[in-house]
């Protein structure tokens, strides 16, 4: 029997606000552990929350990039568990009125073509600190410096059909998050990290098969794994006459297998109740208007865009506009060598191979963003060719060298003066009276023989025409 | 007269005249705690090093003429569940012994700012659950009136201070009348303010949307005074707003509601006549009586204990035996170290109220219970709100009888949360409420009454409350 596979996703982010979403402390990565804490977020008795306004307006623009309804009168809720990593023992999170409803965003179907996956909720929530495992004292150890950063939940309909459909959609969730600036989606950082709920049921079915829920993976690579091996472990128990139980199942990417956590009938009670510190929070239509009024760009209008008025092909526009650091990167080199087809082409081509060769993320790409304009037009002039200049972007790329006193430096120009060049072929044809002779002669493959050595005298910094029009004026 | 004897606003001002050193009054409440808090109970921890350091650092100004408040100098006792910084601060609770809070609540930095000093922190039920104080884990709190009985709770330390003259104004705190029962059964005043009147910042949560830390006194004008030093907004509570500072109606323009329900089955007769008599006393100064009627009364016991609970067992989940406070030392395993230090932490009725929140709020029960609660609650807010369309304060009795003997709630818990009949709804509705003295039973035990206004008229109640003192 053929079978489906049917995914939803609960995308987390932590957005990239400066401080928590209800005190003060900075929302800074690392740091020493229980730095970045205070009564608040520490849970202390008497503490209370006070919600960073920030966070609302960065989940609107979230809602709003992502096509959804925005609710106007929207409110937190109280979810109650017992950990050593949530000091309050409650997630203060939303769940009777999240903030946003009903959205969706635009991928890449199996047959190419556009499909759209909705978005049933995005709510706002803290999250909960680390616990650091000791194993000289074989004890845990809990760190709150993450406790209380604020996070978007995106919960997607269950309407992913594969892990290539999956990992589309979060690159292109990622994609927004990334342009809204709503947060810098480090995945290694746990900034973005998902909760994948799958079932299997034969094609055609119009009934969902039960789902299992595979918590807090966090990497783009572990996420497809974990749906291909909870797919063929689906099917196999279903191929075999079992049933797929309702479960919470851990995935270890390691091992490459997932591991049953509880079931749903030990699952947990979180006792949702109103959050009663925190007054309800009313949006306004002009909040609303003037949120959207600031958005940027979004990646489909952008692709949009590029192909038109660049001309540029559909594939690699999608790669390009699927980071905001690479259209970064491209909008400021295309603007400072007046050329963005070549701007293109270079980021699409060489920047993209370093990235890959070094294993370098584009938001660590650390040269000056106005290199690659300046070497892009010192091609242009004639200063030095393309291979040079590949070389060149490669120290660029690596060291951060300031292209043109590199070029200098390093003696990397074209000889483009019409004098040194045929005194440096004289010399070359002093030393190859033979050939000189063989090609006057009428051999002609004599020729391309002299080219080569003109070049190499010249130490291949004069553009190859150029030789080879003064080489046979000279033997002519 | 003794100094201990003086209300805080006539010790405040011999302090301010100079008449009177800030230590001298310091050395005669201790003396006096010295003297009769082995009998009464009153406080949990006396804070005299503290005391006499604020002391010498704001008779300074005082003698400069430098007076930053009405109750410059005054001493103050705060319920212990009030943080004050660097002072163990527990609750009344063997959970949070030797607990030390890095900060301060707002509440208790605007007493500093007020150059009020801190006398200590006052016994209380254990996490103010309880209408007796004999739920602390410190030992109950007695009567000073009758020490057979008991002071009230869960502010029965701050209330049985008052009227032992061991402290001259006192913080307590009301979630469903644990400052106005306390006053009620011990003789004195306290003023429940407006849900949002005061900050909530580190008071240690019972109920988070029905707490309320409030000013307890000997006489209403020094609970004014305190409330004035209380009062307003603070960025770190956000359920906390700008006070609009209404004026007081006059006594002679007053519409006095008397709700039908305040005063039918159950009430005792001597606290039923001394509460009308002072009824009476407003009429003779002009105020008119208006009869209504706050239908949903019946349903608010049951509203206010599901809404307590539900937040309460939420709100004391943090004591987990892991980040500060009590923690099994037997414990083996994360799960034993939950458990057993919560059932080593926490008292008996704690623990029922923690159950009793789970309960409601589990999934299968909440909307029975949970919702139809909040549902309730609401239908309580509008029957007030009726009620003040023709009335513009409801004048009512805080408690059916007075003080019950030691012992005699607790092995009736459902008894004692009956008690609370006239104060809860109080609290579901947000309103302010201030209860006071109006006379003794025929054993010479106090009998309170309570002025409930709209929100944000604690002027008014103030000021009905003067026009009955005058009488005395």
């Amino acid at each position: 029997m053929q079978y489906e596979t049917v995914i939803g996703l609960e995308v987390h982010t932590e957005l990239a606000t400066q401080s928590k979403i209800f005190c003060a402390c900075t929302t800074k990565f690392g740091g020493a552990a229980n730095t970045h804490v205070c009564p608040v977020c520490s849970g202390m008795p008497g503490s209370l929350p006070v919600l960073n306004r920030a966070v609302v307006e960065y989940a609107i623009r979230t809602g709003l990039a992502t096509h959804c309804a925005i609710t106007r009168s929207t409110k937190f809720d109280r979810k109650n568990y017992f950990y050593p990593d949530l000091p309050k023992a409650y997630q203060i999170s939303q769940l009777y009125q999240p903030i946003c409803t009903d959205g969706w965003i635009s991928i890449t179907g199996a047959e190419g073509e556009a499909k759209r996956i909705n978005i049933r909720e995005i709510h706002m929530e803290e999250d909960a600190g680390k616990l650091v495992h000791d194993p000289w004292e074989d004890a845990s150890l809990a760190d709150f410096n993450r406790c209380g950063v604020p996070l978007l939940e995106i919960v997607s309909q269950p309407e992913l059909r594969s892990a290539s459909e999956a990992i589309d959609y979060i690159e292109r969730l990622k994609a927004i998050l990334e342009y809204t600036g709503v947060s810098d989606c480090k995945m290694q950082e746990g900034s973005l990290r998902a909760d994948v709920n799958l079932s299997v049921r034969p094609v055609g079915s119009p009934v969902l098969g039960t789902r299992t829920e595979m918590k807090n993976i966090n990497s783009l690579r572990a996420i497809a794994r974990a749906i291909a091996a909870e797919t063929a472990r689906q099917i196999e128990l279903i191929e075999d006459g079992g049933r797929v139980v309702q479960e919470t199942r851990r995935w270890d990417d390691d091992a490459g297998e997932s591991h049953a956590m509880r079931s749903k009938e030990d699952a947990q009670d979180y006792k949702y109740f109103p959050e009663p510190d925190l007054p309800p929070i009313e949006i306004s239509e002009a909040q609303i208007e003037k949120i959207r009024a600031a958005l940027p760009e979004l990646p489909d209008d952008k692709k949009r865009r590029y192909i038109e008025a660049f001309g540029l092909p559909e594939y690699d526009t999608g790669i390009l506009t699927g980071s905001i650091h690479l259209v970064r990167l491209f909008e400021r080199t295309a603007q400072f060598c007046g050329d963005p087809k070549e701007a293109a082409n270079w980021i699409l081509g060489e920047v993209l191979r370093l990235l890959q060769q070094t294993q370098t993320l584009p938001e660590d790409m650390q040269f000056d963003p106005d290199a690659l304009g300046k070497l892009i037009l010192l091609v242009k002039q004639n200063t030095i060719n393309r291979g040079t200049a590949k070389k060149v972007f490669a120290e660029v790329f690596q060291h951060n060298v300031e292209p043109e006193s590199y070029v200098k430096a390093n003696n990397l120009a074209l000889v483009t003066d019409d004098g040194a060049i045929r005194e440096t072929l004289r010399q070359m044809l002093a030393a190859n009276e033979k050939s000189a002779a063989e090609y006057r002669a009428g051999k002609e493959q004599a020729l391309q023989y002299l080219i080569g050595q003109g070049m190499r005298a010249l130490r291949g910094q004069a553009p190859a025409q150029e030789v080879t029009r003064i080489l046979k004026e000279m033997l002519a | 007269m003794p100094i201990t004897s003086l209300p805080a606003l006539a010790l405040a001002q011999k302090l301010h005249a100079g008449e009177l050193k800030i230590t001298e009054v310091l050395d005669a409440y201790y003396a006096a705690m010295d003297a009769l808090d082995g009998q009464f109970n009153c406080y949990v921890l006396r804070t005299c090093e503290h005391a006499y350091a604020r002391a010498a650092l704001i008779q300074p100004r005082l003698d400069a003429g430098e007076i930053r408040s009405p109750l410059a100098g005054v001493p103050v006792a705060v319920k212990d569940l009030i943080c004050t910084e660097g002072i163990e601060t527990t609750c009344a609770s063997n959970m949070l012994r030797g607990f030390k809070p890095p900060y301060s609540a707002t509440a208790a930095e605007r007493l500093w700012a007020a150059d009020m000093i801190l006398l200590g922190k006052t016994n209380m039920d254990e996490f103010a659950m309880g209408s007796t104080t004999e739920t602390s884990a410190f030992g109950a709190t007695k009567n000073p009136r009758n020490p057979a009985h008991v002071p009230g709770g869960s502010s029965g330390g701050s209330a049985a201070a008052l009227a032992a003259a061991l402290a001259p104004v006192a913080l307590g705190s009301d979630t469903g009348g644990s400052i106005r029962q306390p006053a009620s059964y011990c003789g004195v005043t306290g003023l429940k303010p407006t849900y949002g009147a005061v900050s909530r910042y580190g008071l240690i949560a019972y109920a988070s949307s029905l707490d309320q830390i409030g000013p307890m006194g000997r006489n209403a004008a020094d609970c004014a005074a305190l409330f004035e030093i209380l009062k307003g907004a603070d960025p770190r509570d956000s359920t906390c707003v700008a006070h609009p500072n209404t004026p007081a109606t006059p006594v002679g323009q007053l519409r006095v509601g008397l709700p039908a329900e305040y005063f039918g089955e159950g009430l005792h007769p001597a606290v039923a006549a001394a509460v009308l008599a002072a009824k009476d006393a407003l009429v003779a100064q002009g105020a008119t009586v208006v009869e209504l009627h706050l239908p949903m009364a019946e349903y608010a016991i049951p509203t206010y204990y599901v809404v307590a609970c539900a937040e309460a067992c939420s709100n004391l989940s943090r004591y987990d035996g892991i980040k500060y406070g009590h923690s099994a030392a037997q414990a083996e395993s994360l799960r034993d170290t939950y458990i057993l230090s919560r059932s080593e932490g926490f008292g008996m009725e704690v623990k029922r109220r923690i159950m009793l929140g789970n309960f409601v709020l589990s999934s299968g029960y909440f909307d029975a219970y949970y919702k139809k609660a909040l549902q309730a609650k609401s239908l309580i807010q509008r029957d007030f709100r009726c009620a003040f369309e023709g009335c513009d304060v409801i004048l009512g009795p805080v408690a059916p009888t007075t003080a019950p003997r030691l012992g005699e709630s607790l092995s009736d818990p459902l008894k004692m949360y009956l008690s609370d009949i006239y104060t809860v709804m109080v609290n579901l509705a947000g309103l302010p409420a201030l209860a006071l003295p109006c006379g003794a039973d025929s054993a010479g035990l106090p009998v309170g009454l309570q002025l409930i206004g709209r929100p944000f008229e604690e002027a008014t109640l103030f000021a009905a409350a003067a026009a009955l003192e005058n009488l005395n």
